[in-house]
């Protein structure tokens, strides 16, 4: 018997997987468990073979699990003839087929044999008898469509769920009762009971094959995603303006955003490109407001040029990167790390920019807050890049974690009185752009203030905002726009962005970023337990880099993997530019073929690779090893 | 107190407060249109009772994209063709500014097409001046969306095989509540247009035309023209929509003949302007939210006392 729960709901897009599971996740948290959910999903928008796995344990949980134990296969109702499936395979059965590769031993299978029939699939009875799976053909689309509507499947396979697995409806019911309105909350209920008295009637399920373990939680706990976490970090760090064109991940954040912001009087622009929201954001913060911006991959490219304009006139500007799999519209839906170089770089001219990479939910909040307050103190464009896994994934978080105090402060802005003080051209114009200033920022006026008269250019310019080419002053004026990013790495050094984790002392280590994170501590977990010695350490500040602290973890280890999602090992060329050493140290183990790492995968590259030298089997990850300096 | 008390200052404003007193003094070649731009605005503002503290202007790239440089104001020079997005957004921040913007044929008709469509459609409450000389000036006479037919430049030597864009009608089918065309030659006329653009709320859109001898040496002076508002010749209610279509087809048919009609083609007051429109759905607070940011007393909302309980 297994000290997890890892449930998986399979069916079509569009048939309720996301918000099933959602509330099964909830359920599942409101009982004392740690919960994490994983989503897979293609890019179609009715159909196609969609899961979403929810693991539970009694201990934390900071990753997908290897495989998983229960699968609920719902059949999926949008699902082509499979006389047409030339192109898009029997996806009639695809709920049950394309999901039993991953199910471990002695797991639950439950199949709607309302819409499912395994004997299209070869081998199935062969392998359940192998792999010792318990199967329970249940007609979920009949009873449902008995019990009202079709729809209702969902609810008769988590009746069904609990039946099997000793979970109490009651917590279900309670969630239930919360979300749906009272219309369809009873038959919801009545159906899930149904199925719930069915299992227990045609079955012996005194000793459950899979079973739910009990926790407890010392505090109270939520319920969120990466992008429900940026969305609230913003907020509370009194961004009011968002302006956007939707584009799979980024959407999420943008729609939380958009369906918060009016309430809290703030204001959502829905707008007609990239460069215009980018460049919106930049019109609402030059006016003092804070205001934010993002996309993902293709979109952002769209930005680099607002970009650079927020960077040459110091508007302050926080942008959104969730990344997908590219180049180019890539797959839609499949997360990848392989924007960090774009977000890095793109734009022309040398760049003074910040980009914060958090990798939990937790971390997606600071991160949030955090790219406002350096944003606005130092009026500097300030970027998160996350992933298509970070944005989705739902994870329990302590509440506690998000109750802090509002701070709508617009950084270094001065008052009329203040720039009364302030040093002015002869006809009265502000110095906007003074030179001097330690940390490089140049306190602000705001459009509508008296004496603050300014103009901002993207040229180079003068104090006054004039535009100038006089070499000395573009020295000047670059210079100070270069310091601030000292004062900015110094300010970030103890901001908790940098996470060990694993004996301090260790002999290896794994350096990782972003939404890999979670994946890697529990590798490193794993790995410690079977006698490897290692740590970990993810890195959530990319620019400016933390070199120092990058060099202190790889000197105090023989040698280091560097795990991300993407092909041409981007963060690892990052670490080696910004050290300018340590390259026979480093190798890579890389997957970019859509779906995020397993923690399994990541020992299995780790002991294989690096510590017996040997070979990876499989194409799914790839190992690259060191290279000279 | 307002934590801008620049705006809604009732004061006597001398036109020359628009003039930086220092370096730089404006470029631009002798003769060039934008002389006649830089002198309506200038004459306008005071017209309409707006400080350079109060004003925001938001130029694009081009010559025409100096403007800022030589008037005097709180200002905004962006990039090419993404004046609108920016000063939009300004609008949105903080209503009680005065924002106009402006760029060249090129910055708006051409790369920045999509905004102007877009800012037209949705009747943002801020003035947009196009300076059309029919040509790219800064970056040396190429062909631009506004050069007629045949027109010959280095990077069309062959002449253009392109139909020059209607920027009236194009304003006009997009949804703008005010759309004027004006010329250089006429400071007068430009000026009354530009103060009426300016009072008006909604996206008020004025065709400039602007002449530039350096590159454009073919292009009509713009001269003789008539004033469609004025002359005895043209029965015309600028608030009659199918008047306005008609008559703007017929100018943008003869405006490479040489006859030049300008004035106030259209105009609707009744319509609300986007902010208003913003406002009636509850989706535009009542007050300037960037007054809010300078409001010690403004009690800031948190995430947890709103939305937390979703998640339990
Ligand atoms: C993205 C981008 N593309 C091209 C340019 C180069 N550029 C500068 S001004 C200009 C054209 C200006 O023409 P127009 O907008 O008609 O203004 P004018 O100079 O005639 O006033 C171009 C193409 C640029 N600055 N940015
Ligand atoms: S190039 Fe043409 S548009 Fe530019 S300043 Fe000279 S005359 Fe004016």
């Amino acid at each position: 018997m297994s000290d997890e729960l890892i449930w998986r709901i399979a069916g079509g897009s569009g048939d309720g997987i996301a918000s099933t599971s959602q509330n099964f996740a909830k359920a599942l948290m409101r009982s004392g468990l740690h919960v994490f959910t994983h989503r897979h999903y293609p890019s179609r928008i009715r159909g196609g073979h969609t899961y979403v796995e929810v693991r539970a344990s009694a201990d934390p949980v900071k990753s997908r699990g290897d495989g998983y134990n229960f699968l609920l296969a719902l059949g999926d109702s949008f699902a082509r003839n499979p006389q047409e499936d030339a192109y898009y395979g029997n996806e009639e059965v695809k709920p049950l087929s394309e999901n039993l590769d991953e199910l471990r031993e002695g797991g639950v299978i439950v199949y709607d044999s309302g819409l499912l029939d395994p004997s299209e699939i070869p081998d199935f009875e062969e392998r359940v008898e192998e792999n010792d799976w318990h199967v329970y053909d249940m007609d979920l689309r009949s009873l449902a469509r008995e019990q009202g509507r079709e729809v209702m499947r969902n609810t008769a396979g988590v009746g069904v769920t609990c039946a099997i697995t000793g979970i109490p409806l009651e917590a279900i019911e309670e969630l239930m009762r919360d979300a749906m309105p009272e219309k369809i909350l009873e038959p919801n209920l009545e159906i899930m009971q149904t199925a719930y008295d069915l299992v227990n009637e045609e079955y012996d399920v005194d000793a459950p094959d899979v079973s739910v373990p009990t926790g407890d939680h010392d505090e109270e706990q939520v319920l969120m995603s990466g992008s429900d976490a940026i969305a609230y970090g913003a907020i509370d760090e009194g961004c009011r303006f968002i302006a956007g064109y939707p584009m799979t991940p980024w959407t999420e954040v943008f729609t939380i955003m958009s369906q918060n912001l009016p309430e809290l009087g703030g204001i959502s622009e829905q707008v007609e490109d990239e460069i215009a929201a980018a460049a919106l954001a930049i019109g609402a913060s030059h006016m003092g407001v804070k205001a934010m911006s993002g996309s993902s991959g293709g979109g952002f490219a769209l930005m680099g040029e607002p970009l650079g304009l927020a960077e040459m006139t110091e508007t302050p500007l926080v942008l959104i990167e969730a990344m997908r799999a590219g180049p180019s519209t890539g797959m839609p839906t499949k997360p990848e790390q392989a924007d960090l170089e774009h977000v890095l770089y793109t734009s022309q001219g040398d760049s003074q920019r910040v980009v914060l990479a958090p990798g939990t939910v937790a971390e997606a909040y600071d991160a949030s807050r955090r790219a406002f307050q350096l944003a606005y103190e130092y009026q500097i464009p300030t970027m998160i890049i996350y992933d298509q896994k970070l944005s989705g994934e739902l994870t329990n978080v302590p509440a506690s974690h998000f109750d802090r105090e509002p701070n709508a402060d617009i950084g270094m802005t001065l008052t009329e009185e203040e720039l009364a003080e302030q040093p002015h051209t002869g006809d009265g114009k502000f110095h906007r752009f003074q030179h001097d200033g330690e940390d490089g920022v140049s306190p602000r006026s705001v459009p509508g203030q008296k004496g603050g008269r300014f103009l901002a250019t993207g040229n180079e310019h003068n104090p006054a905002g004039h535009i100038s080419e006089d070499p000395d002053n573009r020295v000047a004026q670059m210079d100070r726009r270069q310091r601030k990013l000292d004062a900015i790495r110094t300010d970030l050094d103890d901001d908790g962005l940098l996470v060990e984790h694993g004996p301090s002392d260790a002999d290896y280590g794994i350096l990782t970023f972003g939404s890999q994170q979670g994946t890697v501590e529990e590798a490193v977990d794993r790995l410690n337990e079977n006698g490897t010695s290692v740590k970990a350490l993810t890195v959530g500040e990319l620019a400016p880099y933390p070199e120092e602290a990058v060099r202190a973890f790889l000197d105090s280890v023989e040698e280091t993997l560097v795990v991300e999602m993407n092909a041409s090992a981007q963060f690892r060329g990052l670490t080696q530019k910004e050290l300018g050493t340590h390259g026979e140290q480093l190798s890579s183990l890389l997957k970019y073929n859509g779906n995020p790492f397993e923690p399994r995968e990541i020992v299995e590259g780790f002991t294989t690779n690096v510590v017996e030298d040997g070979e990876l089997p499989g194409n799914e990850t790839k190992f690259v090893p060191a290279a000279g300096d | 107190m307002s934590a801008f008390s620049a705006i809604g200052e009732e004061r006597e404003i001398d036109r020359n407060e628009y003039t930086p007193d220092i370096e730089p003094q404006p470029t631009w070649c002798p003769g060039c249109g934008d002389f006649g731009v830089l002198k309506s605005l200038k004459g306008a503002l005071p017209e309409v009772g707006r400080t350079p503290e109060e004003t925001l202007l938001v130029t694009g790239i081009g010559c025409s994209g100096k403007l800022n440089s030589y008037l005097d104001s709180y200002g905004f020079h962006t990039i090419h063709g993404r004046s609108l997005p920016v000063a939009r957004a300004a609008k949105l921040a903080n209503p009680d500014v005065e924002v106009i913007a402006a760029g060249g044929d090129g910055d708006g008709y051409g790369i920045g097409g999509n905004h102007f469509m877009h800012t037209a459609r949705e009747n943002h409450d801020m003035t947009y001046i196009v300076f059309n000389n029919e040509i790219f000036g800064l970056t040396k006479g190429q062909t631009s969306p506004t050069s007629p037919k045949g027109h010959k430049s280095k990077t069309q030597p062959h002449g253009s095989a392109k139909t020059p864009i209607r920027p009236l009608s194009l304003s006009l089918t997009s949804g703008a509540s005010f759309v004027a065309r004006t010329a250089a030659v006429n400071p007068n006329q430009a000026q009354r247009i530009l103060k009426e653009a300016m009072e008006h709320d909604g996206f008020a859109h004025v065709d400039f035309l602007t002449q530039c001898p350096t590159w454009n040496k073919d292009a009509k002076q713009y001269v003789p023209y008539t004033d469609i508002n004025e002359s005895d010749d043209y029965d015309f209610d600028p608030t009659n929509r199918a008047d306005a279509q008609e008559l703007m087809r017929e100018t943008e048919d003869k405006l490479y003949e040489g006859e030049v009609l300008t004035g106030v083609y259209y105009r609707d007051d009744e319509r609300p302007s986007y902010q208003q429109e913003k406002q009636n759905i509850g989706e535009m607070p009542d007050e300037p939210l960037a007054e809010r940011y300078f409001d010690d007393d403004y009690e800031w909302e948190r995430s947890y006392d709103s939305f937390i309980d979703k998640h339990k």
